[in-house]
């Protein structure tokens, strides 16, 4: 296990490096001068000049992407063009938020898609089934502009039973924060859903039609129970796998629901700064999302290993 | 995630196997979902060619009938500058039915020339581009066509070779998943045998036999062209007004929808939701039919 878990841990670096060096080549292909954009289109040549070499961004490629690097791993991620000073602090807090979110909307699919994809299971082929099946299959494509826009005229306009903003005001309980992130959070939910009960039913399919779950239900063992002890356990790795497999979507999702609401994460971050060419918060911004990507694909990959010794076998043989 | 493994998404493509064409359409008509999801494209393309000629001109403002609620004048209501929202909602199918299916189409032929030399070759070679594919893969696709297009621009054109470039590692992982189905196979040993170039392999004797997958995954594809295009749009990253299109209609309207003015951004919601819905309903029934689930 421990050597398994290495390996991926060192895979992971290896591709967490090469972002940086995509990200770092994309900064130098986005148009426009560093200095220029700090100090404006009035400004004079020979301090534009003076900032650049005082920026560094008149130094070698290597040397620039070496101080970058360096600087990151340090934790100095950069200064704002926009709001002059310093990334790291906006970045967290936007990040504090955009969890928030996330967190809201993970309570919200996981069990209602468990739920959902063993509901349809139980009742393969028969109209629940169907139901569920091609509800949870059509909401997975529809972009979250959509529904969003759909829930905000039901929910906000017409029914007003939820706020739209869904930055609620400072020093509210979290009673409060977590009311007003329903709504952003139901756009994300239902794009999971779908993925989470196709994943679900399939494992209870499976498990309810295997030896073990015969041998229970033929010592007498009533549905719930078998329903509960076996399968249920069966469906909890898939489904972490799903949720991992969809953080890009996910976090993706984050910058336009984020935008819809107007709420103050690293989605509404990276969309300001990539308004305004605010480069140092974007290259910061696009490397710490893919840098999240990678940590919760490492754990899921992780967990799968530790709960399913098959996995870690396979690959080491 | 790791490039060994294939997405959820892209396993239906996997188990693709080919099937005559003659047969492919008369399974295909039997199902309920593929017919509805054909009727609503179909529709959505006859708007997008004879739209336009039929409806008020989309362009034309009348700033004396701003915000108009849905009448029998504008069936739609109109918008801010009083514009007709239905002319609007017609129009706006056309730079989607354009750009969505290009972007896929180039996405699917690098996706797959790069998936057959990654499975084909392996190695070192595949590894080191498996990494850097990976890496890649890390990154939201909305994200990326934010990267592009403040770097290139935001014409049709690059906004095209954007997404295109965005869907490559996806379908190249797919394909390459299926390359290493076929890669084994005793066909394939004999063309080796034979003396034949690396090109010649994979192009002349793998590809035919992973047409299926390639083409599973087009629809598939085809499907997320248009829910990113839509997207990138409203974020104002997309296609660019004053052309209409549905998601740069929603961005710009969205913001009086507390003020009670629902009609200007919700038929621009369901003309996209139908869209995604009736190319996702054409996909999954390929998928099915070719996998073998056929009635």
């Amino acid at each position: 296990m421990t050597l398994y878990a290495l390996k991926r841990l060192g895979l992971a670096v290896i591709t967490l490096w090469l972002l940086s060096v995509i990200v770092f080549c994309a900064g130098q292909v986005l148009p426009g001068n560093p200095a220029r954009a700090i100090l404006g289109p009035l400004a004079a040549p020979s301090a534009v000049a003076a900032l650049s070499h005082r920026l560094g961004t008149d130094r070698p490629l290597l040397d620039q992407y070496l101080t970058w690097i360096g600087n990151i791993v340090h934790g100095d991620l950069g200064r704002s063009y926009q709001y002059q000073s310093s990334v790291a602090p906006l970045l967290g807090r936007a990040l504090v938020n955009s969890l928030k979110l996330a967190v809201v909307a993970l309570v919200l699919v996981v069990p209602l898609g468990i739920f959902g994809g063993v509901a349809a299971a139980l009742h393969v082929g028969r109209p629940l089934d169907r139901v569920i099946s091609v509800a949870g299959l059509s909401a997975t494509v529809i972009p979250e502009v959509v529904s969003g826009i759909v829930l905000m005229l039901v929910f906000g306009l017409w029914l007003n039973v939820l706020p739209i903003q869904a930055q609620s005001p400072p020093g509210s309980s979290p009673a409060t924060q977590v009311y007003h992130l329903i709504m952003p959070a139901l756009p994300l939910t239902l794009i999971l859903f779908g993925y989470i009960s196709q994943m679900a039913r399939a494992g209870t399919v499976e498990a309810l039609s295997s030896d073990y779950t015969r041998t229970a239900t033929l010592k007498g063992l009533p549905r719930g129970v078998v329903v509960r002890r076996h399968v249920l356990r069966n469906s909890l790795m898939p489904t972490i796998t799903v949720i991992a497999s969809q953080t890009t979507y996910l976090i993706g999702g984050l910058v336009l629901v984020e935008t819809l609401f107007h709420y103050n994460g690293i989605g509404t971050l990276i969309y300001n700064a990539a308004n305004a060419k605010d480069f140092p918060m974007l290259e910061a911004g696009v490397l710490t999302i893919g840098a999240i990507y990678m940590a919760v694909t490492l754990a899921a990959d992780l967990l799968y290993a530790y709960v399913n010794p098959k996995v870690r076998y396979r690959s080491e043989g | 995630m790791t490039v060994e493994t294939v997405a959820v998404e892209d396993r239906g493509a996997l188990a693709a196997t080919p099937v005559p064409p003659q047969a492919l359409a008369r399974s295909l008509a039997r199902r309920p979902a593929f017919v509805i999801g054909a009727a609503i494209l179909a529709f959505w393309i006859l708007a997008a060619i004879f739209g336009p000629l039929i409806v008020h001109d989309p362009l034309a403002q009348n700033l004396g009938a701003i915000n108009r609620a849905p009448s029998s004048a504008h069936l739609f209501g109109t918008d801010q500058l009083g514009r007709d929202v239905l002319a609007r909602v017609i129009a706006g199918a056309r730079p989607v039915l354009i750009v969505a299916p290009l972007a896929t189409l180039i996405g699917t032929v690098a996706g797959s020339a790069l998936g057959l030399a990654m499975g084909y070759f392996g190695g070192i070679f595949d590894d080191v581009v498996g990494r850097f594919v990976e890496a890649f893969m890390a990154l939201p696709l909305v994200v990326v066509g934010i990267l592009g297009v403040v770097a290139l621009g935001g014409s049709d054109l690059t906004l095209i070779a954007v997404i295109g470039i965005v869907f490559t590692p996806l379908i190249a992982r797919t394909v390459r998943a299926a390359v290493l189905q076929e890669r084994e196979l005793e066909y394939v040993q004999a063309a080796r045998l034979r003396g034949e170039r690396a090109p010649y392999v994979m192009f002349a004797e793998i590809l035919p036999n992973v047409l299926a997958p390639i083409g599973v995954e087009f629809t598939v594809r085809l499907g997320y062209a248009v829910f990113t295009l839509v997207s990138l749009s409203f974020l104002g990253f997309g296609l660019q007004p004053p052309t209409p299109n549905w998601g740069s209609d929603i961005a710009a309207n969205f913001g009086l929808v507390l003020a009670g003015y629902w009609w200007e951004v919700l038929f621009d919601a369901l003309a996209i939701a139908s869209l995604v819905i009736a190319v996702n309903l054409i996909a999954s029934s390929i998928e099915s039919v070719l996998a073998g689930d056929g009635q």
